[in-house]
Formats: C-alpha cells, structure tokens, sequence
C-alpha cells in the first residue's frame, strides 16, 4: 500500500493518519485539476501525495429523503449530473459545479477540491454557501461539522487544520417551495474564470419568501454569505424596489480587486445585476417543486 | 525518490510499468509505453488533445498522475481502431475533412467517441458542449461537428 511518495489509502483513519503524521510538505490529491496545474507550474512541489479518490465516503452521493443529501468531497461533477435526484433538489448547487472547465475537466473536479483550493473565484463555493450545506472534516483529533463559509479565510488559505480532511457535504432537508440558483459573469462564453458569482437558495409559501440565503463569488478575499441581503427579501414577496435595495445590500458586501477581468465598480454593479436575475431564477424553480 | 510499479489495463490490456511519483498519465503513454497518439499541447487542461477514458470518464491525461491508474482502466486513441478497421468516427473524420495538422485529432476522436457512448443522438449543441475542451486551430470545429453528427447516424442505422 505505502509506496514511497504516493500513498493511496482506503479509509477515512488510514488517509488522516498519513496525512497528520507526514514530515515535509505532504497534499492531498481529489481531481488533480488544481493540483496538477500548480505542480506542473512550479507552484508547490509536494514530498508527498495522498490521493483520496479511493476512500468510499468521499466518492458516495448518500440520499437523506427530505432533499438532504451526503455528498463525498472527491465526486467529481459528471458524477454528480448523473445522479437522478440530486440536481432536482439543489440545481444551483450542481450548475455551478458544472460550470467548471469541459467535460474532460469534469470527469475529475469535485466539490471538496474546489472548496480547499480556496481561489475567491471557485464556481462551486457561493453555491455550497448558499445552500447552508455544512463541510465534514476529519482529522486527528476527531471529526467536526463546519459551514462551509468558515472554511476558506483567504486566496489559497483554508483553516483546515494540520491532518484535516473534507470528507462530506451535508446539504440540509430541503423545505417545500424550495430552490436555488448560481449564476456566474465571464467575459468569454465559456471555459473562463467568474468575474463575479452569485448563488440564491430561497423557500417560497405562496408568493412570499420565508427564507434565504445569497452569497457571492469573487468580489472578495473569499466567497462571502451575504445575511444583510437576505434579511431583507425575508418575508417580502420579492416585489421591485425590495430587490433593488437587497441588490445594493449586495453590492456594499464586495470588497473586489481591481484587475484585467474586472474593475471594482465594474464587479460591484454586476454583483446587483446577478443577484436580481439569480433569485429570478431560484423562484421560478422554487414555484414549481 | 523511489519509483511506483504500476499495474493497469490500457486498451484492453494488461499493463505494467514504473513511475514517479509527478509523471503524468500522458508522459508514461508518451515517453514510457510508445503510445504517442495523445498528444502533448498546454499541459494545463485546457486543449484536450491528451484526452483519454479513465473507468469510461473522459479526462486529460496531463492532469492525471501516471500513479493513479493502478487497477484502472485507461483507454487511448490507440484503442481505437480493431483489427486493423477504422472506428466510424474515424472514417467520418477523413470523409468530412474534419482534420487538417491532425494534432487535435486524437482527443477530438476520444472525447466524441465518450459521448457517442454515453448519448448516441446528439444534438448539434450536445456536441459543441461536449467538444468545448478540445481545442482545434485548423478547421474551424464545424467540419468537426458534422463528422461526429454523420458518425452518430450511421451508428444508429447500423444497430
Ligand atoms: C481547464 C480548467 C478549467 C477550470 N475552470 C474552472 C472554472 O470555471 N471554475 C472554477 O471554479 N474552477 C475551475 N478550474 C479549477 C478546478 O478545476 C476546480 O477548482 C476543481 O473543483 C478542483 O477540484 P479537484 O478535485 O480537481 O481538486 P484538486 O486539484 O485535487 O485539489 C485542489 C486543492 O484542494 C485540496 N483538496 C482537495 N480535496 C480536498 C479535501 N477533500 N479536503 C481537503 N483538501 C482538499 C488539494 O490538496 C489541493 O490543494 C479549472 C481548472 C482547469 C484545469
Ligand atoms: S495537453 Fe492536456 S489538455 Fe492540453
Ligand atoms: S486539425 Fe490542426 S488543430 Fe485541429
């Protein structure tokens, strides 16, 4: 089992033990298609690596009943698509898991991996937030359940600590009238990093909303749970100008950077735009389950 | 750093060969085991052309360690053709003009070959989709789209 510099274990016990007892630089390996990259371009040069593909929790979609689901941090997104329910419960959750890269792409990514790279602009990270799904993670002192907002405290960093594994998500029983919704801004058509990302989650009675949760990609040092937005669609019936004043809720939470892709006023003013066609979207879905 | 003795099926048939721990997929194929028809372009996932089936799921070879096909099952675009006979897609390659340099042709093959498999009526927006990954500086993809739209027809004709 243990050969030299890539270790390959089977349980969840056997991966933390390698990994919290490793001397040097040690990481774990989901679907490479970070890892592999930052190797290739001389941006981290691992003594050793644990892949955690092979460890049965972290490749199982478990069904809760009730919409709750369990789902392993290594199932990669064309996985996920092939599942017959998942999708219809947490749509958002899964079109922004495939919206990363091409098919080849993902017959690998996962959701723990994208999570764990912690770059502001993982796809998947606003929707996993949005949903209120909670991250797993085991490690050598034990198991704890952590929101999946607290994970990530900056580009690349994570407070993950030394030996901790993402092992599952656990997406809660999902209310009736319930949907969500990601919605990403490229300045290409495809293949691209989001300039701005936008997930919505929110349960209807009737046309009124009773609940919510909105989070943002991109326009921060992380992926951010915007609560002053959601508090103020909370028991609205999403009517205009309750919109409007949750979209500048929106837009007074990024703290963006400037860059090539986008200015900050630019990622400011669409990070509104999105969260009004987001929760269109998520309503819409949300009538009609 | 110790080598790892690796121990896989590649096209259908049992494969041994040792690697280090940062050899890639597609370096083993290429440099190790004579299997040049994955070609080597970005080495970054974005260009496809060292497109392979790893357990039937499509992937880049260069983003896949050459250590994790131990029990797997890899196939290639050698894998292609049997017995000496062209794989329709590949007829319908050279009948449309669907290639010219040729070096994106093997992923190309591969990768709609993967979704043939998995979807035997794409629609022409199926297909773009599913070939966004691999990239083509020659044809212009729609020579491309018509081959694997001809290919499917006859494969549906045929069964
Ligand atoms: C061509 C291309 C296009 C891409 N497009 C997009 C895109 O559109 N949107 C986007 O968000 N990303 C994109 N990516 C980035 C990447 O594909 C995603 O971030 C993907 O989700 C990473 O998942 P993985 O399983 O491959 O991670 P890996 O590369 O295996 O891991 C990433 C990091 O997380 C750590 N890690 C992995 N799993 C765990 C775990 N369970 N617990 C703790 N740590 C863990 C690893 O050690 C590593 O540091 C793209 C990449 C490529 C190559
Ligand atoms: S060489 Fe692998 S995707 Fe380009
Ligand atoms: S035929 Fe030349 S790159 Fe496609």
């Amino acid at each position: 089992m243990i050969q030299g510099t890539f270790l390959t274990p089977n349980t969840i016990d056997e991966a933390v033990k390698f990994f919290s007892s490793s001397e040097g630089s040690v990481k774990l390996l989901a679907g490479g298609t970070d890892l592999l990259v930052q190797i290739r371009n001389g941006f981290t040069k691992p003594d050793k690596i644990i892949d955690i593909k092979n460890i049965r929790e972290l490749q199982e979609i478990i069904d809760n009943g009730n919409g709750s689901f369990t789902v392993g941090a290594a199932v990669s997104g064309a996985s996920l698509a092939e599942h017959n329910k998942f999708g219809k419960n947490w749509p958002g959750v899964l079109e922004a898991l495939r919206l990363i890269g091409s098919e080849q792409i993902q017959g690998r990514a996962s959701l723990g991996g994208n999570l764990c790279n912690a770059s502001p602009a993982g796809d998947s990270v606003p929707a996993l937030i949005a949903s209120g799904a909670l991250a797993k993670v085991h490690g050598p002192n034990g198991i704890r359940s952590i929101p999946v907002e607290k994970i990530n405290l900056g580009p690349g960093k994570t407070n993950l600590q030394k030996g901790e594994i993402v092992t599952q998500f656990d997406f809660p029983d999902r209310e009736p009238s319930s949907s969500d919704s990601y919605l990403r801004m490229i300045p290409r058509t495809e293949m691209d990093i989001a300039v701005v990302g936008c997930a919505v989650n929110i349960s209807m009675d009737g046309d009124k909303c009773i609940d919510a949760r909105i989070a943002l990609g991109a326009v921060a040092p992380t992926a951010l749970l915007v609560d002053q937005a959601a508090k103020i669609i909370i028991g609205s019936k999403l009517e205009d100008d309750v919109l409007n004043e949750a979209a500048k809720a929106c837009q007074n939470a990024c703290k963006p950077i400037d860059d090539k892709r986008g200015t900050i006023t630019y990622r400011k003013k669409v990070s509104g735009v999105l969260f009004k066609r987001a929760i269109q979207i998520a309503k819409e879905r949300a009538l009609k389950v | 750093m110790s080598k790892i003795h690796v121990t896989t099926k590649i096209n259908g048939e049992e494969t041994e060969y040792l690697c280090q721990p940062y050899d890639t997929m597609l370096d083993v194929l290429r440099n190790q085991l004579n299997l040049t028809g994955s070609k080597e372009v970005c080495s970054s996932g974005d260009c496809g052309a060292c497109s392979v089936t790893l357990n039937n799921r499509l992937v880049c070879s260069c983003l896949m360690l050459a250590a994790e096909a131990e029990g797997k099952e890899i196939n290639t675009i050698e894998g292609m053709t049997k017995n000496g006979n062209f794989h329709i897609l590949q007829k319908k390659f050279l009948e449309h003009a669907a290639l010219q340099c040729g070096i994106c042709t093997p992923g190309m093959l591969v990768a709609a070959k993967s979704l043939l498999d998995k979807n035997p009526s794409p629609t022409e927006t199926e297909i773009r989709f599913w070939l966004a990954g691999n990239l083509c500086r020659c044809t212009g993809y729609d020579k491309i789209v018509r081959a694997v739209q001809a290919a499917s027809d006859e494969m549906k004709e045929k069964a």
